[in-house]
């Protein structure tokens, strides 16, 4: 591998003495110029094999990768400065920073980025807490434990649409079994679909239900790796099974942790499904007061509603340095992080 | 399954004395070892019916006529109408459609993300060529991009391919993942052992023949993989589809679903017959290989 023209003369000897491999092996002694260029091709064929194939291989990825992944990407931002109508998509006009100053004083905008970043806190943290606590619990020792392993993991499989259906059904104002649970226990019903809070919660509740058991698993994969003797001498040492868990797990999984925290926040950034089928009222502006729509569905409502595609990819790009932003912040704590070790 | 667990029961009661010099506190000894007690059950309980029951009651509801779900207190239990409104939905709201173009679109992106993955893969993992890093580098860095980002340019390319409404414009830009090559990646570089290929390179075997004969063999377990979360993936991708493809045109499940919900007077039962349409087949997936399922992602999580 290291020498790849090393192997050529090796490969290309053995057929002439293996004799049974190639019938004409027996008049090789006397070398025959067509057998010498036969050899000659055959090693030809293989260095530009060796030489050429691994480009062959990424090829076909990289020729999809760059059609419909990074030059969309690239793309985008040269369409940001331009006004294109979705009427007529092909057709641009240059427009300069003019998508980026409106949306500098677009109220509805700064809206959504409140939205998303309210929206994805109060999905993200309690969801990450609580796959951290059920993955430890499933590290027990248990009955059923697949059973229990897989029914956590179900809600994987729904799509967004199915979900937020449901639950829309669910936090229905007169009649969702929300609401009348609450009423059995003798509060009132709340207006899940008018409240900034009361919508924004119920929103986040459908991507809890929905990536709750995913990153209990990933939890847990880590914490099958974390050595036992850590939790033995943390044990002679008189540790709780709490304190356990707060200074052998915990610390065992920060890689983990963080690379969930990056995953839930990209995942937070693009929220649009869930925000888009909770307004039962059918349209994109994520509440009647824009109070839970996100920056995915503000860009949606701006590109496929109102028509403006321009200005719908000011705001993809907008989202993406604000990433890149999440990203840089994330680096630097990363780092932090390794140092205080 | 129960029959280890039962045994490991049996051993273990005898265990602690021996070892627990201290007393009670011998028992936060070897941590995950520990048995679970009654309220790690009972939270886990309580936590495995919050995931499954908005799953059980959109069957209940899609038993349910529209009426019925109009009225306090919410119905609990299966009522007669589900065949009713599955016939609806199937016939009358294009899930049948939706169903199959969900299928045929699932099956291949998943089919081609996991070969072209493989391949990729393979040649990042075990190959020397220039640029290498580099463009494993990219790889990984757009692998933090969300699709939103190029949903416009993709929008404008498919409308100037005349693409719109067929399946082919949910399809192809999909064909390719940068997770899947990386994911591959990973497994490959570890569970793919160099001698290998160098024994096949020195039999003469050509790459191809390398990649049919070494490669993909080895591969399998990883394919396998691959292929379930992205067919899972693709089977419940909502954003790119939702704007090239129609309601009524052409539609892939998720789709039509959102169709079945825009009407004047959405009927909420048979909304949620095809809610129950598009998650079936993959909650029976979940029943037959649950538990492959789950390793396969407790396993990604590790290596990827």
């Amino acid at each position: 591998m290291t020498a790849p023209s090393g192997f050529t003369p090796d490969t290309a000897a053995p057929p002439a003495g293996q004799g049974g491999a190639a019938p004409r092996a027996a008049t090789a002694p006397a070398p025959d110029p067509a057998e010498q260029r036969r050899r000659d091709r055959r090693s030809r064929r293989y260095r530009l094999d060796v030489r050429w194939s691994p480009y062959a291989f990424v090829a076909p990825f990289f020729v999809f990768f760059a059609a419909f992944g990074l030059f969309p990407l690239l793309y985008t931002g040269w369409a940001s400065l331009h006004q294109v109508e979705l009427t007529n998509p092909t057709h641009m006009e240059w427009a300069g920073w003019h998508n980026y100053s409106r949306l500098w004083e677009d109220e509805f905008f700064w809206k959504a980025l409140r939205n998303t970043f309210t929206i994805g806190v109060i999905s993200t943290v309690p969801q990450l807490m609580m796959a951290l606590g059920i993955a430890h619990l499933l590290n027990y020792r248990l009955r059923a434990s697949m059973f229990f392993r897989v029914a956590i993991l179900t809600p994987y499989a729904t799509s967004v649409a199915a979900a937020t259906l449901v639950f829309a059904l669910l936090f229905g104002h007169d009649y969702g079994m929300v609401n009348w649970s609450l009423g059995l226990v003798g509060l009132d019903g709340v207006d899940w679909q008018n409240g900034t809070w009361t919508s924004q919660i119920a929103v986040s509740t459908i991507v809890i239900w929905r990536w709750t058991g995913y990153n209990a698993l990933i939890y847990l994969a880590a914490m099958q790796a974390v050595p036992n003797d850590l939790y033995e001498s943390a044990a002679l040492d008189g540790a709780s099974r709490w304190k356990q868990f707060l200074h052998v797990t915990v610390p065992s999984l920060r890689p983990t942790i963080l690379f969930t925290v990056v995953v839930s926040t990209i995942g937070a950034t693009q929220l649009f499904g869930e925000p888009l089928l909770f307004n039962t009222a059918g349209t994109a502006t994520g509440g009647a007061d824009h109070q839970y729509q996100t920056l995915g569905l503000y860009m949606y409502e701006q590109g496929w509603v109102n028509l403006h595609l321009g200005r719908a990819s000011a705001i993809a790009w907008t989202m993406f340095l604000i990433l890149l932003l999440i990203a840089a912040a994330n680096a630097l704590f990363a780092r932090r992080l390794r140092k205080s070790q | 399954m129960s029959a280890t667990v039962s045994s490991r029961r049996t051993l273990d009661p005898a265990a602690p004395p021996p070892t627990a010099p201290r007393g009670g506190r011998g028992r936060g000894r070897a941590g995950r070892q520990l048995h679970g007690g009654k309220i790690t059950y009972a939270v886990l309980i309580l936590f495995t019916i919050g995931s499954l029951f908005p799953l059980v009651w959109t069957a209940v509801a899609a038993s349910r006529t529209n009426t019925r779900l109009a009225q306090t207190p919410p119905p609990l239990w299966f009522g007669g109408n589900l065949f009713n409104n599955l016939d609806k939905a199937w016939n009358g709201a294009n899930m049948g459609t939706a169903l199959l173009n969900t299928t045929v679109v699932a099956g291949t992106v998943a089919a081609s993300t996991v070969l072209f993955s493989t391949v990729a893969g393979f040649a990042f993992a075990k190959l020397r060529f220039r640029f290498k890093n580099i463009l494993l580098m990219l790889t990984i860095g757009t692998m933090m991009v969300p699709p939103q980002l190029s949903v416009v340019p993709l929008y404008m390319m498919v409308a100037k391919l005349e693409w719109t409404d067929q399946l082919q414009a949910v399809i192809v830009p999909t064909l390719v993942s940068a997770f899947g090559v990386f994911f591959m990646r990973q497994y490959l570089s570890q569970a793919l052992p160099s001698e290998l290929i160098e024994a096949a390179r020195m039999d003469g075997a050509s790459s191809l023949r390398i990649i049919w004969h070494v490669v993909f063999p080895a591969a399998r377990p990883a394919m396998a993989v691959l292929g379930m979360l992205t067919f899972v993936q693709s089977w419940n991708d909502f954003f790119w589809p939702f704007i090239a493809l129609t309601q009524n045109g052409n539609p892939t499940m998720q789709v039509a679903l959102t169709g079945l919900s825009r009407g004047y007077t959405p009927d909420q039962s048979l909304i949620m017959a095809g809610a129950l349409l598009g998650t079936l087949p993959l909650l029976i997936a979940f029943v037959l290989f649950g538990k492959q399922i789950v390793g396969g992602i407790m396993q990604g999580a590790v290596k990827g």
